[in-house]
């Protein structure tokens, strides 16, 4: 960690003549918060595309309490924040009109934008200007058509009302008209024991042509629901953005509000930090690596890996207090200290789930039912991947390779050299090969850190910082990189939490990939990606 | 092939004895008895998701895997409601899930029991109940006959409660 402040990118944007002012209430120094003119909006976005920035994501935010103008308004602001493998993150800020909230569209330059745009109109009613897609996201038809869950003017505390009239609306679909083709609606409540969700395919006999994501069916206003909260009830509430990956969304909002405070947690804490997001990552990796298998009718597999994830759980339950390791984060630190005994049992079973990983590794890689279904099946390309930002193990099967444990380099991975795989052909096959690689990679991690834990604390306190401070962290959780924005308001609550999930980048990378397979290895490549609706939704 | 036999005999069963005084394999077989004697040996569940955050969902497929076994009482997971003797619902119901619920309740045939599962189910949990997203808690959308608590509830609270269904 550096404190240094990143002053690249407002350098790089001055010789565009794009004006930028670096704004003091933002944390950390190096991942800085510019202010730019409204005018710029659409201008820096294309800049930044030129600069090979990748689009992190597009969120909008009203002032605070405490930053009321003397009429009594709340300004209204909209945020874009980008990274470079090399210059890091890097937000840029801008002030809406309050009487005539609209913004450029930066979809043009970024259409992983597009939907995180859709976002800003539904819950914000700031109108985008040049959107290539108008429709509602999260706002489904039968919500009443004022009602804009982040304006402080709406009543968030009551359940919303359908609006009768508003609820025989269809969402519009991508038509098709050829007669050859036909639709398969599929969803929200699907087959299996998964989340919900629509898919929308347009299939000419058994290949897919089309396949439109509708999601939205879990938005549980998690955003609205974090105002108002002090940062440890914050910190339960962020746990559970997404079950899977708990562990990385506590870690993100607990750095964005250490951030913010200022404060540096212990380093022994660090390095528990890391062992738990490692631990999430194997299990997860494993207990998905089965499921994939198991769509492919390869029993073998999900029986071993789901037997190894349970293993899992049984231990972080015996160490950690919980079999998904949830609330094991707290802010400042970690929620509980290992004994070197414990130490010893955690890096035993690494060791061992390890080897069996490895072990199953080739009785998969030597079985032709299972290959034959996964080689070749749902590929993204390594041009698809970049142009969508494709994050984490999709992004890496496909040529695309932002990791921030290296980019951002937060401990405790500063301290490791870390090997990432680079898969090219960004299909099924590759996305659970690299989901292999980083199993071993992730257990020896685990195990180095646990050989030279330091000692000390695992928590420091927590200071809150003043109204008006905002922090911003990006983690690299099991699916990629999870982005928390968060600002403090008055009484050291929580007055802004934005987070984004990776499913909201990956979702779209699962709409390519699908174009062209067959109907029946579409849960094949959908659980290659795994994405959260949760994570989505919010 | 051999290979994949050698690791099937390698790992053994390790599936919980019946016998155990284990309060999983205890409930299991209760539970086995209940099932049996109720639906013929074959209860069939279908999950609905109403806003989770997928943690529960974790732990039904857990209750799914080779230590719990959950089949071997008789339960299974079926695709549609439409055969399904008990409906799992997970999460706060969601605005945006509401109808589905509703819809997926009203295709079930008797005897319609319904489990909620996890402190979501029971009451919003972290949520919270004071929230424009959110519909309320199952009990508010459809008639519940019992809840098991937990965030989320482990595999052997998932068996408690859906033993406690049946008794109820």
């Amino acid at each position: 960690m550096t404190a240094l402040s990143n002053t690249w990118f407002a350098e790089r944007l001055g010789d565009h003549a794009i004006h930028s002012q670096y704004l003091e209430d933002h944390h950390p120094t190096h991942m800085p918060c510019l202010e730019i003119r409204r005018l710029d909006w659409a201008h820096a976005a294309e800049e930044a595309k030129r600069l090979d920035m990748r689009l992190v994501a597009v969120w909008a935010t009203e002032a605070g309490k405490h930053d009321v103008d003397a009429e009594g308004k709340r300004a209204l602001y909209t945020y874009m924040a980008f990274a470079h493998p090399e210059h890091r993150h890097a937000l840029l800020r801008t002030e809406l009109s309050a009487e005539n909230p609209e913004i450029h569209s930066i979809s043009n330059h970024y259409i992983s934008a597009s939907r995180m745009e859709r976002n800003i109109q539904d819950l914000f009613g700031i109108h985008v200007i040049d959107t290539p897609d108008n429709r509602q996201w999260l706002k489904h038809e039968h919500w009443p058509e004022d009602a804009y869950g982040l304006r402080h003017t709406f009543d968030s505390k009551t359940p919303l009302l359908s609006d009768p009239e508003r609820a025989a609306i269809d969402y519009e679909y991508v038509p098709c008209d050829s007669e050859c083709a036909y639709e398969i609606p599929v969803g929200p409540v699907h087959a299996g024991i998964i989340e919900p969700g629509h898919f929308r395919f347009i299939a000419v006999g058994e290949k897919i042509l089309n396949m439109e994501e509708r999601l939205g069916y879990v938005h549980k206003g998690i955003e609205r629901a974090m105002k108002g909260r002090t940062v440890s009830e914050g910190l339960k509430l962020a746990a559970r953005v997404s079950g899977d990956s708990t562990v990385g969304h506590a870690w993100a909002f607990a750095q964005a509000c250490e951030y913010a405070a200022n404060i540096q947690i212990p380093s022994r804490a660090s390095y528990l930090r890391g062992v738990l997001c490692e631990r999430e990552r194997i299990a997860n990796h494993i207990g998905d690596i089965g499921a994939i298998c198991n769509d492919a009718a390869f029993a073998f597999m999900h029986i071993q890996c789901s037997r190894l994830r349970e293993d899992m759980a049984r231990l972080n339950k015996g160490i950690f207090g919980h079999r998904l390791l949830m609330d094991s984060l707290i802010i400042g630190g970690v929620a509980h200290d290992i004994s070197p005994i414990m130490c010893q049992k955690i890096i035993q079973q690494t060791r061992d789930i390890a080897d069996e990983v490895e072990r199953l590794r080739d009785i998969y890689a030597d079985t032709p039912s299972i290959q034959q279904r996964v080689i070749g099946a749902g590929i993204v390309s390594i041009d698809d991947a970049k142009d969508i930002g494709l994050l984490g193990f999709a992004g890496r099967a496909s040529g695309h390779y932002p990791d921030e444990r290296i980019e951002e380099a937060y401990a405790p991975y500063d301290e490791l050299d870390i090997a990432i795989p680079e898969g090219k052909l960004g299909g099924v096959s590759t996305r659970v090969w690299v989901r292999f690689e980083e199993i071993a990679h992730a257990s020896r991690m685990i195990i180095a850190w646990l050989e030279n834990l330091p000692k000390g604390d695992i928590q420091t306190p927590w200071i809150a910082p003043e109204a008006g401070i905002s922090g911003f962290a990006s983690i690299e959780s099991w699916r990629g990189e999870i982005a928390v924005w968060a600002r403090f308001g008055a009484n050291e609550k929580i007055d802004r939490y934005f987070v984004r999930d990776p499913s909201a980048i990956n979702w779209l990378g699962l709409e390519l990939a699908v174009r062209t397979v067959p109907v029946p290895d579409f849960p094949l490549v959908n659980k290659s990606f795994n994405c959260s609706y949760s994570g989505n939704d919010l | 092939m051999l290979r994949i036999l050698h690791q099937i005999f390698k790992v053994g069963t390790i599936t919980e004895p019946l016998a155990a005084s284990n309060q999983f394999e205890l409930l299991g077989s209760q539970l086995n008895a209940a099932i049996k004697q109720q639906f013929q040996g074959s209860l069939a569940i279908r999950l609905v998701d109403a806003g989770s955050c997928n943690g529960c969902e974790l732990e039904i497929h857990a209750a799914n895997n080779a230590y719990y076994d959950i089949e071997r009482f008789g339960v299974h997971f079926t695709a549609s409601p439409r055969f399904a003797d008990m409906l799992l619902v997970t999460g706060p119901v969601s605005i945006n899930m509401k109808t589905a619920l509703e819809m997926t309740y009203d295709a079930m045939p008797a005897p319609k029991l319904v489990l909620g599962m996890g402190d979501c189910a029971a009451n919003c949990g972290v949520f919270g109940k004071d929230n424009y997203a959110i519909a309320g808690n199952v009990s508010d959308i459809i008639p519940v006959d019992s809840i098991v608590h937990g965030c989320p509830p482990t595999p052997t609270d998932l068996i408690q409660g859906i033993l406690a269904t049946l008794q109820s």
